[in-house]
This record gives C-alpha cells, sequence and structure tokens, in this order.
C-alpha cells in the first residue's frame, strides 16, 4: 500500500463516512473507527473537495484553461449541444443564492431549484445515491472556490428536444430517485465501492448501453456501450469474460483505474479524462473498492455478435497478410511480435478485450490518432503511441486492425477501409 | 577426479551463458526510461530527434526556445491553439511533464533536413525581404528580426526561430493567428501582427523565410532586451528580474 501522508486523513475520513452510512456492518465499522481514531481533523471543504474530484465535475464545469467550475463547456449530444452552468458562488451567474438544500435536491431529483427538470447530461440518475452528508461536504467545497461572474450560455437544442417537458417521460423511462442503499450481505468494500461506482463516479453514462431516447436501462447495466458523438466505445465492465472485467486481476484494475496503465490495458479518450481528473486523487481505499465492486458484477451475454463466426473470405485472408507485414514493421518493436506488449506502458495486444470487442471503434482509433495516457500521480509522464493517421491509408489501417483483432487469439471480427475512413473524418475529442 | 574438472566448468560456463541470454530477453522487453521514448509519439509525424520531415506542416521541434515550445505545447493542450490531432494527444498531460517534453526537444540540435528549393518571383522574395528586415512602419509592424533574432534564430525563452519552415506552413501560422485558430498568451503580439499583414504581405514574409539557408543560429538570450511591442510569451518584467 502507497498511502502518502497527505492522502491519509482522506481515507481514514471517506472510511468513516462510509461507516456512517453502513449501519449494518457494526463489527468492520468498529475496526474503521478504531483506525480512524486519530487523524487530523479534516474539514468539511476539503472533504468535498474529494467527493466533487470523486463525481468528476471539473470535466463538464471548467472550460480547459478557464477558472475553475466557471462553466460554459459545450457538450455536443446527439440532440444538440448542452453548456455545462457557470457553478461557482457567484449570486447572479453562478450558485451563489443557493442553500444546501437546494443542492440536495438538485443532486438528489434532477430539479433546479426554480423548479425546472435539467437535461440529465448531468448525471442526477447516478448523483441521485449521493448521501445528504456528502451532498452537503461538495456544496460547502464549491461555495469556497473563487466566484466568476459569467453568464452561461443558452443551450442550443434541436426540437423538440428544446422542450424541458419532454423530460418528464425520459424521467419515467430512466430516473429513479433515491440514495444508495446498502446490501447487507456484502462487504463494507464491496458496498463503499458500488456507492462510488453507481454514485459521483456515474460510470453508467458511459459503459451502460446508450438507447434512442439518450436513456441507459437497467437490465443493460456495465455491458458497454458506443458512447454518442465521442466515437468511443466504453467497454462493458461486468465479469464476462471476452469483454469484462472477470479474469482481471484486482491490482490490474486499481493500477487502471488510478494510474491509467496497468498489465491489461491502458485508458485513452474519455477514459483519460476521467483518470486525469478523477480517479487519480482518489484514495487506494476508495479506487480498490470500485475495483472489488466491478470485479464482482455479474457475467452478461456478452456481444451479440460472435466475432468467431466471420467468415475466412479471400479478403479477409490478404487483409490479414498485409496487416501482419504492416504489424512487423510498424508496431512490433513495442507491442512485440507475440502482441504481448512491454509492461506496463506499452499495452498488451494478445487477449486485449478492448481490441476484441465487436466494434473496433477503439482499436481503428488508436491506430489513426494514437494516443497518450493521463498523466498521474503514479504515471507522471507516460509513454505516447504515435497516430499513423497520416502514414498509412485507411487500407492499411483496416489490415493491420484486422491482423491484430484477429491474431494470438483474439476473435475480433474483421474490419474494412470504409469504418477506417468514417473515423478518420470523425471527431477526435 | 581430474577428469570431473573439465565437465564442472562447462557447467558453469553454460549457466553464466543461459543467465545472460535471459537478462537480454528481459532487456528486450525493457521500456527506456527516457524522455526518447516517452516522445516517440511526437516523433513519428515530426521525425526522429525533432528534426522535421518532408511534409510541410509536421515543423521541426528540435533547437526551439524551450519555453516557446512549452507554451506551445500548453496551448494545444487547452485548445487555444487549435488542431484537432494535437488538441487530443496532449489533452490530459500535466504542465511539469509537458515542460520536460519542451525542455528535450529544445537541448536537441540534429542536422536540418535539406528541402526542395522551390522558385519565388524576385520581386515578392524583395518585398519578403524588406518586411523581415525593416517591418511596415506605417503598419506599426516591427521588423521580424527585432524579436526573432537578426539571424532568425529565436530568442529565449519565448520567440521561435523562423528558419527551415515551409511557406505554406508560415502562411498557414499567420492565417491561424488573424483567424483567431492559433492564440498566444495575452497581449498577443502576433495575433496584432498577423490581422495587420495583407494577404500579399503574407505570401512574400513566408517565401521570403522559406528560401532563406537553415545555418547554425541558436536562440539568442539578452535578458531585458525590450521588444517593441508587448508579447504575453515574452514576459518582460520577469526577464529583467532574472
Amino acid at each position: 500500500m502507497n498511502i502518502s501522508r497527505k492522502a491519509l486523513p482522506t481515507v481514514l475520513l471517506a472510511m468513516l463516512a462510509g461507516a456512517a452510512w453502513m449501519a449494518p456492518s457494526l463489527a468492520q465499522d468498529k475496526a474503521q473507527a478504531k483506525a480512524a481514531a486519530q487523524p487530523r481533523q479534516q474539514s468539511v471543504v476539503e472533504r468535498g473537495k474529494y467527493l466533487a474530484q470523486a463525481g468528476d465535475c471539473i470535466a463538464c464545469h471548467t472550460v480547459p484553461g478557464s477558472k475553475i467550475f466557471s462553466g460554459n463547456r459545450p457538450m455536443p449530444t446527439p440532440f444538440g449541444t448542452l453548456y455545462a452552468p457557470n457553478i461557482t458562488p457567484d449570486r447572479e451567474t453562478g450558485i451563489g443564492k443557493w442553500s444546501a438544500d437546494d443542492f440536495y435536491n438538485m443532486m438528489h431529483t434532477g430539479r433546479s431549484p426554480k423548479g425546472y427538470l435539467l437535461y440529465p447530461a448531468m448525471p442526477f440518475a447516478s448523483y441521485t445515491k449521493v448521501t445528504r452528508a456528502d451532498s452537503d461536504a461538495i456544496f460547502a467545497y464549491l461555495r469556497s472556490v473563487p466566484a466568476v461572474r459569467l453568464q452561461t450560455r443558452e443551450h442550443e437544442l434541436r426540437f423538440p428536444y428544446n422542450n424541458r417537458a419532454l423530460l418528464l417521460g425520459w424521467r419515467t423511462l430512466y430516473f429513479k430517485e433515491g440514495e444508495y442503499q446498502p446490501e447487507p450481505s456484502k462487504s463494507v468494500e464491496w458496498n463503499r465501492g458500488a456507492y462510488l461506482v453507481q454514485g459521483l463516479g456515474h460510470c453508467a453514462m458511459c459503459h451502460t448501453p446508450i438507447n434512442a431516447l439518450g436513456g441507459s436501462s437497467q437490465e443493460r447495466a456495465f455491458q458497454g456501450g458506443l458512447i454518442p458523438m465521442q466515437n468511443w466505445y466504453a467497454p462493458s465492465l461486468t465479469s464476462n469474460r471476452e469483454a469484462g472485467l472477470g479474469d482481471w486481476a484486482l491490482q490490474d484494475i486499481v493500477d487502471l483505474l488510478q494510474k491509467g496503465v496497468s498489465n491489461r490495458g491502458t485508458v485513452y479518450g474519455p477514459m483519460a479524462e476521467v483518470t486525469f481528473n478523477s480517479l487519480q486523487f482518489m484514495s487506494d481505499e476508495d479506487v480498490r473498492a470500485m475495483a472489488v465492486y466491478l470485479k464482482a458484477l455479474p457475467a452478461d451475454q456478452g456481444p451479440a455478435s460472435d466475432p468467431a463466426e466471420a467468415p475466412a473470405r479471400a479478403d479477409v485472408n490478404q487483409a490479414y497478410s498485409e496487416g501482419r507485414r504492416i504489424y512487423a514493421a510498424r508496431c512490433a518493436s513495442c507491442h512485440g511480435a507475440e502482441g504481448r506488449g512491454k509492461l506496463p506502458h506499452y499495452p498488451p495486444l494478445a487477449r486485449n478485450q478492448s481490441i476484441g470487442m465487436s466494434s473496433a471503434v477503439n482499436p481503428i482509433r488508436m491506430v489513426l490518432n494514437g494516443g497518450y495516457p493521463p498523466g498521474t500521480r503514479r504515471n507522471p509522464m507516460p509513454y505516447g503511441m504515435p497516430p499513423f493517421a497520416q502514414d498509412l491509408n485507411d487500407n492499411e489501417v483496416a489490415a493491420v486492425v484486422t491482423f491484430i483483432r484477429t491474431a494470438w487469439g483474439n476473435r475480433g471480427a474483421p474490419v474494412n477501409a470504409r469504418e477506417v475512413n468514417q473515423l478518420r473524418s470523425a471527431t477526435v475529442e | 577426479m581430474l577428469m570431473k574438472i573439465p565437465n564442472i566448468t562447462i557447467t558453469v560456463a553454460l549457466s553464466v551463458h543461459a543467465g545472460a541470454a535471459l537478462a537480454q530477453a528481459s532487456a528486450a522487453d525493457r521500456i527506456p526510461d527516457t524522455m526518447e521514448a516517452r516522445v516517440q509519439a511526437c516523433t513519428g509525424c515530426h521525425g526522429a530527434q525533432g528534426r522535421g520531415v518532408e511534409n510541410v506542416y509536421f515543423p521541426r521541434l528540435a533547437g526551439k526556445p524551450a519555453g516557446y515550445l512549452y507554451n506551445q505545447l500548453v496551448a494545444f493542450r487547452d485548445g487555444r491553439r487549435k488542431y484537432v490531432p494535437m488538441n487530443y494527444l496532449l489533452a490530459y498531460l500535466p504542465d511539469p511533464y509537458l515542460m520536460r517534453m519542451a525542455e528535450h526537444f529544445a537541448s536537441l540540435n540534429p542536422p536540418p533536413l535539406v528541402q526542395p528549393v522551390v522558385s519565388r518571383p524576385a520581386q515578392q522574395l524583395a518585398e519578403g525581404q524588406r518586411i523581415v528586415t525593416q517591418g511596415l512602419p506605417g503598419k506599426k509592424v516591427p521588423a521580424c528580426v527585432t524579436c526573432h533574432g537578426a539571424e532568425l534564430g529565436g530568442r529565449e525563452p519565448g520567440i521561435p526561430g523562423l528558419l527551415g519552415l515551409r511557406a505554406d506552413y508560415v502562411s498557414a501560422q499567420l492565417g491561424a493567428w488573424r483567424f483567431g485558430v492559433r492564440t498566444a498568451l495575452a497581449p498577443d503580439c502576433m495575433q496584432f501582427i498577423a490581422s495587420s499583414l495583407s494577404e500579399t504581405e503574407v505570401a512574400a514574409v513566408s517565401s521570403y523565410l522559406s528560401s532563406l539557408p537553415v545555418t547554425a543560429s541558436r536562440p539568442l538570450r539578452q535578458p531585458g532586451m525590450r521588444l517593441p511591442i508587448a508579447c504575453g510569451s515574452q514576459p518582460q518584467k520577469q526577464e529583467a528580474s532574472r
């Protein structure tokens, strides 16, 4: 365990907070209370800051390089562009006139103090699980940051989505109000992980398939899905052996979340943002609790298409041999002739679920755009993968992705030049 | 007894050999703990050691002032300078690491890429030379050489050299400044300069700069030197107090 001295009080208080809402398992609570007997008193504001990081508020409410929480970061959605509001304590343009009750009600019910319904880009369907004490701490922290007077832009939503009344229907289908209820049959650690993953972490926003109405259905929780507008595929987090975390070592899940690199894979794209702004700052205990919960998610049915049934067509064979040639020349020096990578900085490609899953979006984008994992406390100087968009044409990218998706026991389906071309022109975010 | 000695020697020799082979294998699996290995994502486009490549739009990085390179990395990361592939690559890298990258490329000095000579109209080159060396006093545009150095090798800490850049690249950058696609720290002096130039003047400056041979000139170090206009990327007070 590497708990820095600075982080220790945070960790202990976070555990204490956990203990407060988990009355049923008394024995473990006592042990924690004992461990937490001596810590330096941590202010509510500090705890609120930690929780706001766990909720990744900054990702949407701060334009990079601008004043924290001053809002206006555009969020493109299939329904139009939303602008995250200013949540600094400015009385005119921020949340300076709000009370802690207003804030809790907004988090809990998805309604603003003025009574209008929030668009679900604000993950209130997840934040509803946050406890009153945690909500109050976050509010106290938000009150402590410098007030910025900056009017939030109006959303630019297409008809009919610009009519907030329609949200009533959405809420009926996809919103269940209520704080997290601990599962008494599970460990304190599992419950803490569930609370963070389902609540502040709002992981379901990307890792549960989003349907045409922008809703995520409970039955398909954490089965993975294409993130609208961002053109990245959020993999399944269930125990499914082909696509999920079932056979990952706990430490690898912890490393992936907190460090950004692991022996099984690396975070890029939207998940790099989550690690950079949120998960790297979380305590070892909390990240571990999330990993324990995620690893215990029940297996789903797996991706609909069975890649193994892909026909061994002549053109696929040709792409495979062309891909093998390109791989040997351009990729093998880092990822190894057998796709094992060099751990943890050059990720393995063999048996890497992000490579073989039904959607080929992620591997195609990696070849086209390359990428740096996030620079984190545990991995401050990450190694970067070069982009190849400027060197390889659509056919060559399709060939090398087909090769890595089908070599070394990977069971992904072949990809074609058209799929590559679509992503070449896609917005890179 | 005697017979056994060579056997033992052989066994020992074999095991040493096997040990060496194992060590070699793990060395091949090891990732070098160097900046060079970390910036492979950059050198794919900008060339080995940031030397520059054939492609006009992937400029040389080597030898540019670290402060300039750092400002560009931060601007790309935060979207103040817009070029989607760079914005994406740098999005989640912290300031200290971007500084290490900047220092890395600033410290390198590989031989410049020999570029094909492009013939340009003599009149255009003459006008370019005039703007570069004398500026446009009527428009209050200072000569490029005042800030970028008489030999155009740049100036520490924040002003880049202008040699070895292709005409299309220079012209694209001036255009980007004019239209807000490329912005520098306020006050953005280059924004003022770029928007003061006509299209003909931009073409002349770009042609002339790209016609110059790449020399060994390095960024100047003249702390306290006053710039003709205020530039956020070359803070005057800080520099004077150093």
